[in-house]
């Protein structure tokens, strides 16, 4: 690791600012993914802006037709919530099938989206719930903020602060563990809402992706055997030492049907 | 005054004491006055010609002392790392034994093959000026898989080396074998690989080197299984320093599996170098330089066919193997793939003949070497997979074809026809053991109650026996071994009774410090408290070999119980005198000696008083002091083996294998400690399942990375992967250590991968697969089953 520089703001528009104006400075949620890089040596950041300190950052409210997390609630804490565990179970179970119970326990939400890791596992919990990112200047939604690899259209500058999550009818999340590293080799969240299914696959490609055959076939009947013969293409999916594109295409066919299973149940 | 805690019983481990209240003392917890930072420089490439290292801008960088490269190790005239076995050809030609230096020299041959050692005053300061050499490397192609390396036109690793063949060894006879197939009723044929491994101990390689002027003396802290070994590879043919003038510890150490069991160039450049800077300097490897730098494991690849008359009666074995060595020859390299694999192909069969031919072949990878079981699970994962072939190719149940080739027990002892003798043995009683404890009778059920979820269900038998207890010396010299592979250990009683034990093997999380005190508690009556065990120091300790191939108990120990024999004796020259009595006429029992028939007696620790203060002692015929040392050089090997039974549940719609019920029933001899025996055998279970499931070293073949280079790639076993086992122990007695005791570290792992994919090809055979590699993962199983259920194509 090589020196930096710590600051630890108390208010958002510090932070921003702090962002803003030292170059290639970089904020740090949890860390679970930042502090490696830098023990490593992979990130040089002349500067770390800690968002522990900015105390209503964590949290998960009630909004009545939504949920709101806290950028920085970690995920123990969704996974854990009554609130999340009743309104929307699917995203309960997602967190809680994150890592192991130290990474849960210090990684963030809003770290995770920014992070965007092409087999992390809430980025198929966002898009497959159509959330909206919170940012301190604006709102993004979900199918807009993702860009691929480590992608995502946060400008520089620009600091997560919440996710805002409308209420499925139903939901779940089925999660193939890659087996070294318990990430999603393939995840798949689905969600139903009065006006449609989402379908968003997260491990199996560049990034996290919807499938609109497979929402469109839940959309007139949500039950797994509607998408048992829907396979997706391989083409563009990953191959790695772990899993073939064509094992993770048929996994996302397999995943997504446990997905509607867990929904149902 | 506590209680005597002897052979059988399961007290708690002494060393737990520390290690759970956090009080090791690691390499890493050492620091010296004036202590550096050193920081070895790694290849990035696979194979390369090492053109040129322009040091300035790192020699130039803040806090930087000094940095090294192999120019500077050839100008002090250092040694090559040395290899420990030298084996031949079938025509007595020796193995090709190009040099090993510390520092790379000419060029580089492995990914993390050592280039520089940087020397700062922090590890912060040795990284960043590491990173400012400039390196002119001229890339080679690689090369990285054995079938690869030895067809012609591969890359080259050594120019005198063609076709990157190290040996071509072999052992059996050919000619009988030839024979035997030519009259075999059917020949089962098989080709398998034997997954690279990786050891990960707990804790990352280490070491501290200081220099002491003032004596000329060197220090050196390492994470070692057998530091007096490193002293003597080290100084006498590396670093030319004398023995007398070299110290090597090796304090806690958090696992080794064989990892730490060989001299690294690490520890010779970190020697050198302070004498150098004349400063101590530590270095501690981090994980992803361990990936790339502890010497790996297994990598074969393998023909076997077996032959049988129509009865299933084995006729005879035939085995050809290439075997990867890595880049170089390490400590062990050349004798596991060899020496410790052809002895194993007799396993508890009765095959009368048996070829074996091995191609040792160097690749662009980390020099390979002996992991936990190091030879032996190989040899069990070719014979226990054929074996099933075997019997599903001619129709005759997998237990019945192994009761009638099985040794009976009567038969022991039992010369096989690839040099080893078996001295004990009971493997149909292992079966049958094992058959009970697994319920086999009920696995229908079992399966139905799986097939009903959708989910394919098998069950796997390896009954094996392996080879342990390294090693008789004078049978290791006849293969190759450069040196003795004998124990010592010294028995130190002090004069108030209390005992301390110098033994030359090493406890890296085996539970010596509570086994062998249970040994001198139950041979000299003393309370288990009151013995302590001293090792890993070479300034305390007598010569000794150390600790791996299941050697602790079966040769340390039997040299610690010499010692107490030796204790017992001298004991008893002396209550002689104090009783005025013949020396015939004293025993000694429970912690006392005492005149035959007669009420006359002396305790332990009053002839210990008597040794140390001899007022009245025979000081005419006898020494003063309590204190007697004992070598021990086995005879033979001792032969641990038993019965392992795996029950697999396999998804087909993902691939996944569930480990859902695991037994074993081996055989260990003696059982000093049932609970540290238990813990061996899980752990040895566990890894073996790992290689059998999870575990895979994969290398990119063009460039040489290391694809698998962490643990986010590289897959451990965890907690919830197993089932709770059942591990029962059904033992013979080894008939020449003198308590009867057989090795027990390595028998999980050398018996459970078989017991394993048996289980996995056996929950797939409906669908007409007859083999799985290692490891068998979901995406493997996948594919295997995506290719099984295919319509045969029409004609
Ligand atoms: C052993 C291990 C296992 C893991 N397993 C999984 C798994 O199974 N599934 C999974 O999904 N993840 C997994 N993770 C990742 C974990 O979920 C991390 O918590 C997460 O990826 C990052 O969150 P963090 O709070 O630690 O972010 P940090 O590491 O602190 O930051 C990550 C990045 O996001 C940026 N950032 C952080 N917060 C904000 C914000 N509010 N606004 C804008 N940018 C921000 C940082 O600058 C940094 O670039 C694992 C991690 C580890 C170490």
């Amino acid at each position: 690791m090589k020196p930096f520089a710590y600051h630890q703001p108390d208010q958002i528009p510090d932070a921003a600012k702090l962002l803003t104006s030292i170059e290639d400075s970089k904020l740090v949620a949890g860390g679970m993914t930042l502090i490696p890089t830098l023990k490593q040596r992979l990130a040089n950041p002349p500067a770390l802006i800690d968002l522990s300190k900015l105390g209503h950052l964590k949290g998960i409210t009630d909004d009545g037709d939504s949920i709101t997390v806290g950028a920085m609630t970690p995920h123990a804490q969704v996974a854990a919530s009554k609130l999340v565990q009743t309104k929307i179970p699917g995203l309960a179970a997602l967190a809680s099938m994150i890592g192991d119970p130290a990474v849960r326990s210090r990684g963030t939400i809003g770290g995770s989206v920014a992070n965007n890791d092409p087999a992390a596992d809430y980025p198929a919990g966002v898009l497959g719930l159509g959330a909206t990112i919170v940012t301190s200047t604006r709102e993004i939604a979900a199918d807009r903020f993702f860009l691929g690899l480590f992608e995502t259209a946060l400008q520089p500058g620009e600091i997560i602060t919440a996710i805002r999550f409308p209420l499925p009818l139903k939901a779940g999340y089925a999660k193939f563990k890659a087996p070294a590293s318990r990430y999603a080799l393939v995840g798949v969240f689905v969600a139903k809402f009065a006006d449609g299914v989402r379908v968003a696959v997260t491990g199996a490609g560049p990034g996290v992706f919807r499938v609109p055959p497979m929402e469109m076939a839940l959309s007139e009947n949500f039950d797994p055997s509607a998408i048992a013969a829907i396979k997706i293409d391989n083409d563009g999916l990953t191959s790695d030492i772990h899993a073939e594109a064509d094992y993770r295409a048929h996994l996302v066919t397999v995943m997504a049907k446990r997905a509607v299973d867990a929904a149902l149940s | 005054m506590g209680n005597v805690i002897g052979i059988g019983a399961s007290p708690k481990r002494k060393e737990d004491q520390r290690f759970l209240t956090g009080r090791g003392n690691y390499v890493s917890d050492i620091k010296r006055p004036g202590m550096t930072a050193g920081v070895f420089v790694r290849s990035p490439h696979g194979h390369a010609v090492l053109r040129g290292i322009d040091r300035s801008a790192a020699l130039a960088a803040p806090g930087v002392i000094a940095v090294l490269t192999g120019a500077d190790a050839a100008a002090d005239k250092l040694g090559s790392l040395p290899c420990g076995w030298g084996i031949s050809d079938a025509k007595g030609v020796p193995m090709k034994e190009p040099p090993f230096p510390m520092l790379a020299q000419g060029k580089v041959r492995f990914v993390g093959d050592m280039v520089a050692f940087v020397i700062a005053e922090t590890p912060e300061q040795a990284n960043a000026a590491a990173e400012l050499l400039k390196i002119d490397y001229e890339v080679l192609p690689s090369v990285v898989g054995v079938l690869e390396a030895f067809r012609p036109g591969a890359p080259q690793l050594f120019d005198d080396v063609p076709n990157n063949i190290c040996c071509d060894w072999e052992l059996g006879d050919k000619a009988a074998v030839e024979s035997a197939f030519r009259k075999a009723a059917h020949v089962a044929k098989l080709s398998l690989v034997n997954n690279r491994l990786i050891g990960n101990p707990m804790e990352p390689r280490a070491a501290i080197a200081e220099y002491e002027p003032g004596t000329d003396r060197f220090t050196l802290w390492t994470t070692s299984q057998f530091p007096h070994v490193v002293r003597f590879l080290m100084g006498a043919l590396v670093l030319n320093i004398p023995q007398h003038k070299l110290r090597v510890v090796a304090p806690d150490v958090g696992g080794g599996f064989g990892v730490k069991q060989f001299h690294y160039g690490e520890e010779a450049v970190i020697t050198w170098a302070a004498k150098r800077v004349m400063r101590p300097i530590k270095w501690v490897a981090s994980r992803s330089e361990g990936y790339v730098s502890d010497r790996h494991g297994r990598d074969h690849v393998t023909e076997a066919e077996l032959a049988l008359d129509e009865t299933g009666k084995f006729l005879a074995f035939r085995v050809n193997t290439l075997a990867n060595m890595g880049g170089y020859l390490s400590t062990f390299g050349p004798n596991i793939p060899t020496n410790l694999y052809g002895p194993l192909l007799g396993g508890v069969y009765t095959t009368p003949a048996i070829y074996c031919n091995v191609k040792v072949v160097f690749t662009n990878t980390v020099p390979v070497d002996a992991y936990r079981g190091a030879g032996r699970p190989e040899a069990t994962f070719v014979l226990e997979r054929i074996v099933d072939v075997a019997a599903s190719e001619m129709g005759i149940d997998r237990v019945e074809i192994r009761r009638r080739n099985m040794i009976p027990k009567e038969a022991y002892p039992y010369q096989t026809p690839v040099l080893v003798q078996y001295d004990s043995g009971d493997p149909m009683g292992c079966l049958d053991g094992a058959l009970v404890a697994a319920d086999v009778k009920n696995f229908g059920v079992r399966k139905s109650a799986s097939a009903s979820k959708g989910k394919f269900r098998g069950l796997g038998y390896s009954t094996y026996v392996e080879a342990c207890g390294l090693a008789p010396s004078r049978f290791a010299g006849r293969l190759g071994a450069r040196g003795g592979l004998y124990e010592s250990a010294t028995v130190r009683v002090h004069p108030t009774g209390q005992v301390t034990v110098m033994i030359g093997t090493h406890n890296h999380g085996q539970g010596h410090e509570t086994t062998f005190a249970q040994i001198v508690s139950e041979k000299l009556g003393v309370a288990f408290e009151n013995v302590d065990i001293v090792f890993g120091d070479t300034d305390r300790v007598q010569f000794g070999m150390g600790t791996y191939g299941s050697r602790s108990l079966v040769v340390g120990g039997a040299a610690l119980s010499k010692a107490t024999d030796k204790v017992v004796a001298k004991g008893k020259k002396i209550a002689a005198h104090l009783l005025e009595a013949a020396e015939v006429d004293i025993q000694f029992k429970s912690g006392k000696f005492s005149v035959a028939g007669t009420d006359r007696a002396k305790t332990f620790e009053e002839i210990a008083g008597a040794a140390y203060v001899p007022h009245d002692y025979p000081l005419e015929v006898l020494e003063p002091g309590l204190e007697e040392q004992a070598y021990y050089d086995p005879v033979n090997f001792t032969y641990p083996g038993g019965c392992h039974i795996a029950e697999v549940e396999v998804d087909p719609e993902t691939g996944t294998v569930t480990l859902v019920n695991y037994t074993a029933v081996d055989d260990v001899g003696t059982v000093i400690n049932p609970m540290i025996v238990e813990g061996q055998l899980h752990g040895g279970i566990v890894q073996g399942v790992g290689q059998a499931l999870f575990e895979n070293a994969v290398y990119d073949e063009s460039s040489g990375q290391l694809l698998s280079g962490s643990l986010m790639d590289y897959c451990m076993p965890r907690a919830d992967h197993m089932p709770m086992m059942k591990v029962a122990t059904h033992s013979t007695l080894c008939t020449h250590t003198p308590m009867g005791v057989k090795g027990c570290g390595e028998v999980g792992t050398i018996g459970s991968p078989a017991a394993v994919i048996n289980a996995v090809v056996d929950a797939l055979s409906h669908l007409g697969v007859t083999h799985v590699d290692m490891p068998a993962t979901p995406n493997r199983i996948w594919r295997l089953l995506q290719n099984a259920s295919l319509p045969v194509a029409a004609e």
